[in-house]
C-alpha cells in the first residue's frame, strides 16, 4: 500500500515535470532574406546588438569586439562571454540562423547544450525572430577573430547540465513578447525593449538563492559589482513617473540630465547601449518606465541622526565637498549634481552614495555629452567613520530624510570590485 | 584683522593660496574649465595636503602628452592594472583622453619637495650609477639614454623621473615583471625590468626619489642618440 502510494506521487511529480518543461519554441525565418548579409540587416543587427549591450559581456577590455573573454563573476562561479565572430573553429563561424535562434530564444547551444542563465536568455527569449536574424547577419558581417573561448570556473553543482535543467524548470519559459493591446506602439515598444534586449531586470531586480531575478524592476543589489540597481517603479528610489519625458530621454541618452547623472554600471549602460538608441526607442523606453505600476520602497529615517554626528559631517562637508555642490546641497545641475531632495543620496541602501565618495567617478563620456565632470575619489582623504559622518550629514541635511550611515557600512564598499 | 593680499595678486597667483583659502562657495555658473572637469585627477595627482605621509601618485604634470595618453589608453585597454584609473576612464572617449593629456602635459605646479627616504650612502651610490650609467654587463641601458639627460623625460612620449615617489616607481617595476604593466611591442621596460635585480630596483628608485625637482625642468625635445633598446611606445 505504501509502495502504491509512494508511486503515484512520483508519477504526479514527474507528469508535473513533464507538463511544465519548458519546450523549446521554434519560429522560422520568415524567409531567408532575413539573415542575408544585405547593408539593412546589417545595420538593423548593428542596432540591435547596441539595444543588447552584446558587447558589454563579450569583448574583454582592450581586445577584439564580439571577441569574448570577458569574465563575469557570480556568486555561483565564473563565466566568460565566448567569441560571437564568425570565426569556423573559436565562433559562430559554423551557426546557421536557426541554431542562433536556439540560444537567443531557447538558451540552447548549437550542440542542445543549456547556456548559463549569465546569459540573459531569459530576457532575450522576448526578441522576435525577425531581430533574431538581423543580429545573426550583423555578427556574421564581424572580421573573424581565432580566440579560444576560455573555459568556465563554476563551481559544482552549478557547472552541470542537469542544474541548468533545473534551473529552466523553474525559472524558465520561452516566449517572444506579446503586444498587449490596450497599450499604445510607443508603450508596447518600450515594453520589448525594457523587457527584452534591454534585460534592464537583470541588475534592477532581486536575484534569489538560484540567480532568478524577480519579476518586475523593483530594484537590488548586483551580485558581486556591489552596486544598488535602484527601484525604477518607486518614487522614492529611481522612479520616473513625475519626471518629464524629455528629462529621461536626455538622462538616458546623455548620462547626465538636470533631474539625475548616471554612474557605476549604469555609465556602462548608456556609454556601450543607450546612447546609440533612436530618440523614437529611448522615449519609448521611457514610456514604458513612467507607466510602471508604483511601488513601496523601503522606509526612510527612523531616527534622527545625533547632533555630533551631523556636526562632524558638516565640518568635513564644508572641507571637500561645499566647493561643487554647495552650502545650500543644490549644487549645479548636470556636472556638479544637487545633493539636496536628491534620491540617489537618500536610498535605504547606502551602496551607491559610499561607493561614489570613496572611489568618485565620471559620468560615461558621450555624443552629446564627450567631456564629462568627474566626481573626486576620496578613499585616500577620509576613513571610514569620516565617510560615515560627512554621508550621514548629506542624507539627513537641506530636507533630505536618509538613515544614518555607519563607519562598518562604508568599509564594505572601500575594497569593492571596480569594474 | 588678518592680513589679505591684495586681489589682483590673488588673481595672478591663485595656486599660491588655493591649497590655505579652504574650500570656496560653489560659483554661481559651472566653470567650463578643465581644472573643474579633471578634480578627480588633481584629487590624486596634485594633492596639496601632503601631512597625510608618505606619497605613491605619481606627479603628471609636465609629463610629455604622448606618455600620458598612451597610459590613459593602457588603463582603459587593462595593460596596466590599478582599478581606480581604469575605472576612472572605461567611458571617456579617445578624443577626451587626448586633451586630458595635453591639460596636464602643460601644467608645471611647484615642484614636490624632496621625499625622504632612508638610504646609505652605497645605495644611492648603485642608484646614481645605474641611472647615469647602466649595467652593460645585464645588458641595462641607463636611464639617461632614453629619460633624457636631465631625466625630464623626452618628447612626444618618454616620462620624466624626477619627482616620482620611491614606492611608485617600485611598483611599477613590479608590475613590468610579473606582466601587469605592459606597453606597446615591444615592451623596453618590460626586458630592462626583467634584467634588473631587486635589490638594483630599489637602489635607481630610491636615488631618483632623492633627486631635487628643478620647477624650471621641462621634458628635452628629441633624443640626444638613438634609443639603445626598441620601444613599442616611442614613435
Amino acid at each position: 500500500m505504501k509502495w502504491r502510494i509512494l508511486c503515484i506521487v512520483v508519477a504526479i511529480i514527474l507528469a508535473a515535470v513533464i507538463v511544465a518543461w519548458p519546450r523549446d519554441q521554434f519560429v522560422a525565418s520568415t524567409s531567408a532574406a532575413d539573415w542575408a548579409p544585405t547593408s539593412a540587416n546589417i545595420a538593423r543587427g548593428a542596432y540591435l546588438a547596441r539595444a543588447g549591450d552584446c558587447i558589454g559581456c563579450h569583448t574583454v577590455r582592450g581586445g577584439a569586439a564580439f571577441a569574448g573573454g570577458r569574465a563575469l563573476t557570480t556568486p555561483f562561479g565564473t563565466l566568460y562571454g565566448p567569441n560571437l565572430t564568425p570565426d569556423a573553429a573559436t565562433g559562430l563561424g559554423r551557426w546557421s540562423a536557426d541554431d542562433f535562434w536556439g540560444a537567443l530564444h531557447n538558451g540552447r547551444a548549437r550542440d542542445g547544450r543549456f547556456l548559463y542563465p549569465a546569459f540573459p536568455f531569459p530576457h532575450y527569449t522576448k526578441t522576435t525572430r525577425r531581430d533574431s536574424d538581423a543580429l545573426f547577419a550583423y555578427l556574421r558581417s564581424l572580421p573573424p577573430v581565432r580566440q579560444q573561448n576560455a573555459a568556465h570556473a563554476m563551481a559544482f553543482p552549478y557547472n552541470t547540465q542537469l542544474a541548468l535543467a533545473g534551473w529552466r524548470l523553474l525559472f524558465f519559459r520561452p516566449g517572444v513578447y506579446e503586444t498587449a493591446p490596450a497599450r499604445d506602439a510607443s508603450w508596447n515598444r518600450g515594453a520589448y525593449l525594457v523587457e527584452g534586449l534591454g534585460h534592464c531586470s537583470a541588475c534592477h531586480s532581486t536575484r534569489n538563492a538560484f540567480g532568478a531575478s524577480a519579476p518586475g524592476l523593483q530594484g537590488g543589489m548586483i551580485p558581486v559589482l556591489n552596486w544598488y540597481a535602484p527601484s525604477l517603479s518607486s518614487a522614492d528610489e529611481a522612479g520616473v513617473a513625475s519626471w518629464r519625458q524629455d528629462e529621461i530621454v536626455q538622462l538616458l541618452h546623455t548620462g547626465a540630465s538636470p533631474r539625475a547623472t548616471v554612474i557605476g554600471p549604469m555609465a556602462e549602460v548608456v556609454a556601450n547601449s543607450l546612447q546609440h538608441l533612436s530618440g523614437a526607442d529611448v522615449a519609448a523606453m521611457a514610456t514604458y518606465l513612467q507607466a510602471l505600476p508604483p511601488t513601496a520602497a523601503e522606509g526612510d529615517m527612523k531616527v534622527k541622526p545625533s547632533a555630533s554626528t551631523m556636526t562632524a559631517g558638516g565640518t568635513i562637508y564644508d572641507q571637500h565637498c561645499v566647493e561643487c555642490h554647495g552650502a545650500d546641497g543644490r549644487g549645479l545641475a548636470p556636472a556638479y549634481p544637487p545633493l539636496a531632495g536628491n534620491r540617489a543620496v537618500t536610498l535605504h541602501e547606502s551602496a551607491n552614495v559610499a561607493r561614489i565618495i570613496l572611489q568618485g567617478g565620471f559620468a560615461p563620456g558621450t555624443n552629446a555629452n564627450p567631456r564629462p565632470y568627474g566626481m573626486p575619489p576620496f578613499a585616500h582623504v577620509l576613513n571610514d567613520d569620516e565617510v560615515a559622518q560627512v554621508m550621514t550629514y548629506v542624507r539627513a541635511s537641506w530636507g533630505n530624510r536618509g538613515n544614518e550611515v555607519t563607519a562598518a557600512q562604508v568599509n564594505r564598499y572601500r575594497g569593492a570590485t571596480l569594474e | 584683522m588678518r592680513c589679505q593680499p591684495p586681489s589682483w595678486f590673488l588673481a595672478c597667483f591663485p595656486f599660491l593660496f588655493a591649497a590655505h583659502s579652504g574650500a570656496a562657495e560653489r560659483p554661481a555658473v559651472l566653470p567650463d574649465t578643465l581644472a573643474q572637469r579633471l578634480l578627480a585627477c588633481t584629487s590624486c595627482h596634485a594633492r596639496t595636503d601632503t601631512a597625510h605621509g608618505t606619497e605613491y601618485f605619481p606627479r603628471i604634470s609636465g609629463k610629455p602628452a604622448g606618455y600620458l595618453y598612451n597610459q590613459l589608453v593602457n588603463f582603459r585597454d587593462g595593460r596596466r592594472q590599478y582599478p581606480v584609473m581604469t575605472y576612472m576612464v572605461t567611458h571617456l572617449p579617445d578624443a577626451y583622453l587626448l586633451e586630458i593629456a595635453d591639460y596636464f602635459a602643460a601644467q608645471h605646479p611647484p615642484a614636490p619637495p624632496v621625499a625622504q627616504v632612508p638610504a646609505s650612502p652605497a645605495l644611492l651610490a648603485r642608484g646614481r650609477v645605474l641611472a647615469m650609467q647602466g649595467d652593460p654587463a645585464r645588458k641595462v641601458p641607463a636611464c639617461i639614454a632614453c629619460h633624457g639627460q636631465a631625466l625630464t623625460g623626452v618628447l612626444p612620449a618618454v616620462p620624466g623621473l624626477i619627482g616620482l615617489p620611491r614606492d611608485y616607481v617600485n611598483a611599477q617595476f613590479g608590475a613590468w615583471r610579473n606582466g601587469t604593466r605592459q606597453a606597446a611591442q615591444p615592451d623596453c621596460m618590460g626586458t630592462i625590468a626583467a634584467r634588473l635585480s631587486l635589490d638594483d630596483i630599489n637602489a635607481v628608485s630610491t636615488w631618483l626619489a632623492h633627486q631635487p625637482f628643478a620647477p624650471e625642468a621641462r621634458p628635452a625635445a628629441a633624443m640626444a642618440q638613438p634609443v639603445p633598446l626598441a620601444c613599442g611606445s616611442v614613435p
